[in-house]
């Protein structure tokens, strides 16, 4: 049975299509790559003040191992609190979801993601040679081996040299790649990334993305990202996933493969604009330039 | 595949908003009142037995326990005690005998009342010179932060004797000492207020020539008054300390502080408690006058209350 | 102050100086300055200071204006040593006081005006300010004093107590023991180490903290210092009921301040320790903990003038025979002002220092808040 996003899916030439197999999954057919996340109808209800909120309906998805899948939506589509439901910081109200094969608290308690927030979130009373190893810390590494880990992964992302730094005296974007760092320190299989760029400014988010590109290709990670950069999106990801918001759901799943080995120059090709078009005919039809 | 589902949960109980609210304070001060009952038949026991004995009558547990809450002279009087001695020394007496808490928290409340006033005042334009006369903020500020290092009320017994061998006695050295203690926090939170404004508003009014004391009412001391209602808020409880405190070292004969010395030197516990207790609802009866006024002010200015 | 403001000021200090030459000194029959011949050479020279800090460079300003107004309240203090001035001045004395008190004043504004690019140099000038000006009030007081012949029972010059201060020092090494170390270390430490416990516990059970904290603020806004009479009785006159006093005094803001401390990590650090799946005792560790830091020291610099004020005051209602409290308001009774200054100073140096220690300590741990890096 060919189990497909309920959503509608539109086609390249605006035209409605039957449903793109893209995102099927045969239940009763062996799995040839490893799934990094499968969600079922999943829903989250949120009881406020003023009513009910249904942050996300519905949703299904799958996210293969290996893949850069970025959630792309204005503000209240629900991308964020569908990443926090894959971390286990937020519970859904209904359906189901497995991270890595486990529920996702086992994942949280098993340490198979690292989450990388809208702002570094390192602390000010540590070096940044302490951040990155405060999980490690955490999770029991010894002293020697902590030491190897910082030092691999601050050469990764090129913040060799400012161990012993305060944060305040880093950069914006110097700040956002030690996080970064910290957050690969533990060598999880899976990155959640909620728009770490979207408080710098364009030039340095430009030359982040291309770096968290060759990033990925290194370390091979699956790295779910939350954006809501039409560019960014199309740039970084294999699939990208378009939601809409009240309530949150998925209106398009699109694929892309780009060399992996692109640079920004990429995106002023004819097949780089043409799937930006289709991400933003989704959002369009998604609601979400509407009042 | 296998998965786990997540069932739509049970219904939770709601509570009402102010049994969210309110619930923890209630349990921790019914737990805080129950506490003191069995530490005052503890700590009473051991008069009560004593009394006993003197007396040579046979006594059950019952019976000690009974003292222990009804003791003349314990050493922690039960809560109903205190309420009782409360309520005879406030509704008891006629309000202008001199065995009315009444009258002695009038006495204490008016030395309050005219300190803070001077204090307030002055502490708000000390303020103002501060923060425009640079001089006074690199010389004057940290002498004034200094003297709050220094426990100003070692100072106390030397005003009222001063004050006193000139002639001035009774309400104006209480109300001048409460005025020192409390211009303090005014004087901080209000250069605190008046500095407050984003460089950018500042900006804006050097844009329209706006001359030093157009700037000072139309944008810093607008923006300073929240800052004020706090720190008068804070003010105006050490104005209380400083009247009441004020009344010690002299052997004054009326107000909560003389009444806390009687108390002590006659061994007449349960009248020390009830003036606390006194003290304590005239604290609390301050900072609502103040917050009072601070939702009216804040409501002319169009704040969210 | 514009620069023609300022040379009129130093030039009518020079003439309120050199005034004093002419105008009787004393409303007693005395030598002017023309028969003393040290004091005239200083009068002299410090006119001719005033005079020229009016038409200096700047910097060459100030030094002139410091060394002008040294040598005049040098001058006059020197006057004051004749008895027949002291007790009687008269207006040229006082001429040159106030000429002295205007250049002393334009001395400072001159400095206050100073933006020296060295970070070292400026924070000189920061600190030499307010020592200025304080030991310039110190010379207003002392000149007040014995040139009106205020009664020394009343108020006493800061000569005086000087003498009196180290005259007494094992007097007051004796009460700086039983209220200090004896009553408000003890009781400081046990009141902030209690109150740190409680609030830790209280941030673990969400239900306790929110029961305390109301209770807690509610607390702090009363007159504690009113149960120093009932921790008396129930503690007896010695030590132990001012540190009781001290304990009770400091608890609740301590307990406050590091809920609060407690509560003040963000959303952001929270969830990551969650993604780490960081038990609560890694978690107050190493988030927490930390970032209550301010507050806490917040806290603790408030209690250290809390818990010296809470002694003393307890010190009023009864104490065996030493200790500040006790000191003054026994000495103030017999009208012994000398000894009540020099217990005051005594108080004022010693809640100085301990504030001064609370404050090095907070900069050490807490280096890192924005509020340091501005």
């Amino acid at each position: 049975m060919a189990f497909a996003s309920a959503a509608t899916r539109l086609g390249t030439d605006g035209s409605m299509r039957a449903p793109d197999p893209i995102v099927s999954v045969d239940p009763t057919a062996k799995e040839s790559v490893a799934s990094a996340v499968q969600a079922r109808g999943v829903s989250l209800t949120f009881q406020t003040a003023d009513g009910e909120v249904q942050a996300l309906a519905n949703v299904d998805l799958d996210v293969a191992e290996g893949d850069f899948v970025s959630f792309i939506g204005p503000s209240g589509c629900g991308k964020t609190t569908l990443l926090r439901i894959i971390a286990d910081l937020e519970q859904p109200t209904a359906g189901s979801i497995l991270v890595n094969g486990v529920a996702p608290e086992q994942a949280r308690l098993q340490r198979h993601y690292g989450y990388i927030f809208q702002a570094a979130a390192l602390y000010p009373w540590r070096t940044i040679e302490r951040n990155v190893a405060l999980p490690l810390e955490i999770m029991g590494y010894d002293a020697a081996k902590r030491r190897e880990r910082v030092e691999h992964y601050l050469k990764l992302v090129n913040l060799s040299g400012f161990e012993r730094k305060f944060p305040w005296q880093l950069s914006g974007g110097m700040q956002q790649r030690a996080s970064i760092a910290r957050a690969l320190s533990f060598e999880p299989a899976l990155l959640l990334m909620d728009e770490p760029f979207g408080a710098l400014d364009e030039i340095v988010r430009d030359h982040l993305n291309e770096q968290l590109l060759r990033l990925w290709d290194q370390t091979g990670k699956t790295v779910v990202f939350v954006t809501h950069s039409i560019p960014e999106a199309v740039f970084l990801s294999t699939k990208i996933v378009v939601m809409s918001p009240r309530p949150g759901r998925i209106i398009d799943v699109i694929a892309s493969d780009f060399p992996r080995n692109r640079t920004l120059e990429i995106r002023e090709t004819p097949e780089f604009l043409k799937i930006a078009q289709r991400v933003r005919a989704g959002l369009r039809s998604g609601h979400s330039y509407d009042e | 595949m296998s998965s786990i589902s997540y069932a739509a949960r049970p219904a939770e109980i709601r509570w009402h908003p102010l049994v969210i609210r309110y619930s923890p304070v209630v349990v921790v001060v019914l737990a805080i009142v129950a506490i003191w009952y069995v530490a005052a038949v503890l700590m009473n026991l051991h008069i009560v037995r004593d009394q006993f004995e003197r007396d040579e009558t046979p006594y059950t547990s019952a019976q000690l326990i009974e003292g222990t809450l009804t003791a003349e002279r314990p050493l922690l009087p039960a809560p109903h005690q205190i309420v009782e001695t409360f309520a005879d020394d406030v509704f008891g007496w006629p309000v202008t005998s001199p065995r009315s808490l009444v009258y002695h928290s009038w006495v204490t409340l008016s030395a309050t009342f005219l300190g803070f006033l001077l204090g307030a005042t002055f502490g708000i334009i000390l303020a103002v010179l501060i923060v425009h006369a640079r001089t006074l903020q690199k010389s004057l500020l940290p002498w004034i932060i200094c003297s709050q290092m220094v426990p100003i009320l070692a100072v106390a017994p030397i005003v009222i004797v001063v004050l006193g061998s000139i002639g001035l006695r009774g309400l104006l050295p209480k109300a001048i000492i409460s005025a020192y203690l409390c211009f303090f926090p005014v004087t901080i939170g209000v250069v605190k207020g008046l500095t407050s404004p984003d460089p950018i508003q500042r900006d804006l009014m050097r844009t329209w020539s706006a001359t030093p004391a157009q700037i000072f009412w139309k944008l810093r001391w607008p923006a300073s008054v929240p800052f004020l209602f706090t720190s008068l808020k804070v003010s105006i409880t050490i104005s209380l300390i400083g009247a009441i405190v004020a009344e010690l070292p002299t052997g004054a004969q009326a107000g909560i502080g003389a009444r806390l010395l009687a108390g002590s030197y006659y061994g007449q516990t349960v009248q020390i408690w009830a003036a606390l207790v006194a003290a304590s609802i005239l604290a609390v009866g301050l900072i609502g006058l103040v917050s009072f006024f601070e939702r009216w002010v804040a409501q002319s200015m169009g704040a969210r209350v | 102050m514009t620069l023609r403001w300022r040379q009129i000021g130093f030039l009518a200090a020079a003439f309120g100086v050199l005034a004093a030459l002419v105008v009787p000194i004393s409303s007693q029959a005395v030598e002017g300055l023309f028969a003393r011949p040290l004091l005239l050479i200083g009068t002299l020279l410090t006119a001719a200071l005033y005079a020229g800090a009016a038409f200096a460079s700047p910097l060459r300003s100030i030094t002139a204006t410091l060394a002008g107004v040294a040598l005049g309240c040098a001058v006059t203090l020197g006057l004051l040593d004749d008895s027949a001035v002291a007790g009687y001045a008269a207006s040229g004395f006082w001429l040159f006081v106030l000429a002295n008190w205007g250049a002393a004043w334009l001395g400072v504004a001159g400095l206050a005006s100073v933006r020296p690019h060295d970070k070292t140099a400026a924070r000189v000038i920061d600190l030499a300010i307010p020592l200025l000006f304080g030991a310039f009030v110190f010379y207003l007081w002392e000149v007040a004093v014995r040139g009106f012949g205020v009664p020394s029972v009343l108020l006493p010059p800061p000569s005086m107590i000087a003498v009196r201060f180290f005259g007494s020092l094992w007097m007051l090494w004796q009460d700086f023991f039983q209220t200090f170390i004896l009553g408000v270390l003890s009781g400081y430490i046990i009141g902030c180490g209690a109150g740190f416990l409680v609030a830790v516990v209280a941030h673990r059970y969400t239900f306790l903290g929110r029961g305390l904290l109301p209770i807690g603020n509610f607390v702090s806004a009363l007159p504690i210092v009113g149960i120093a009479p009932i921790m008396v009785m129930w503690f007896g006159f010695d030590w132990p009921s001012k540190a009781a006093v001290v304990v009770v005094i400091t608890f609740f803001p301590m307990l406050v301040n590091t809920l609060a401390g407690l509560n003040a990590a963000g959303d952001i650090e929270r969830d990551l320790m969650r993604s780490y799946a960081a038990g609560h005792q890694q978690t107050l560790q190493k988030l927490y903990l930390p970032a209550a830091m301010p507050f806490i020291f917040n806290a603790l610099k408030i209690n250290s003038t809390l818990a010296f004020i809470g002694a003393i005051v307890a010190e009023f209602f009864g104490t065996p025979t030493l200790g500040i409290g006790f000191r003054i308001s026994i000495e103030a009774g017999r009208m012994a002002l000398d000894v009540v200054w020099a217990e005051i100073a005594l108080a004022a140096i010693a809640g100085m220092a301990f504030y001064g220690i609370v404050a090095l300590a907070e900069r050490a741990t807490t280096f890192w808040h924005p509020s340091y890096r501005a």
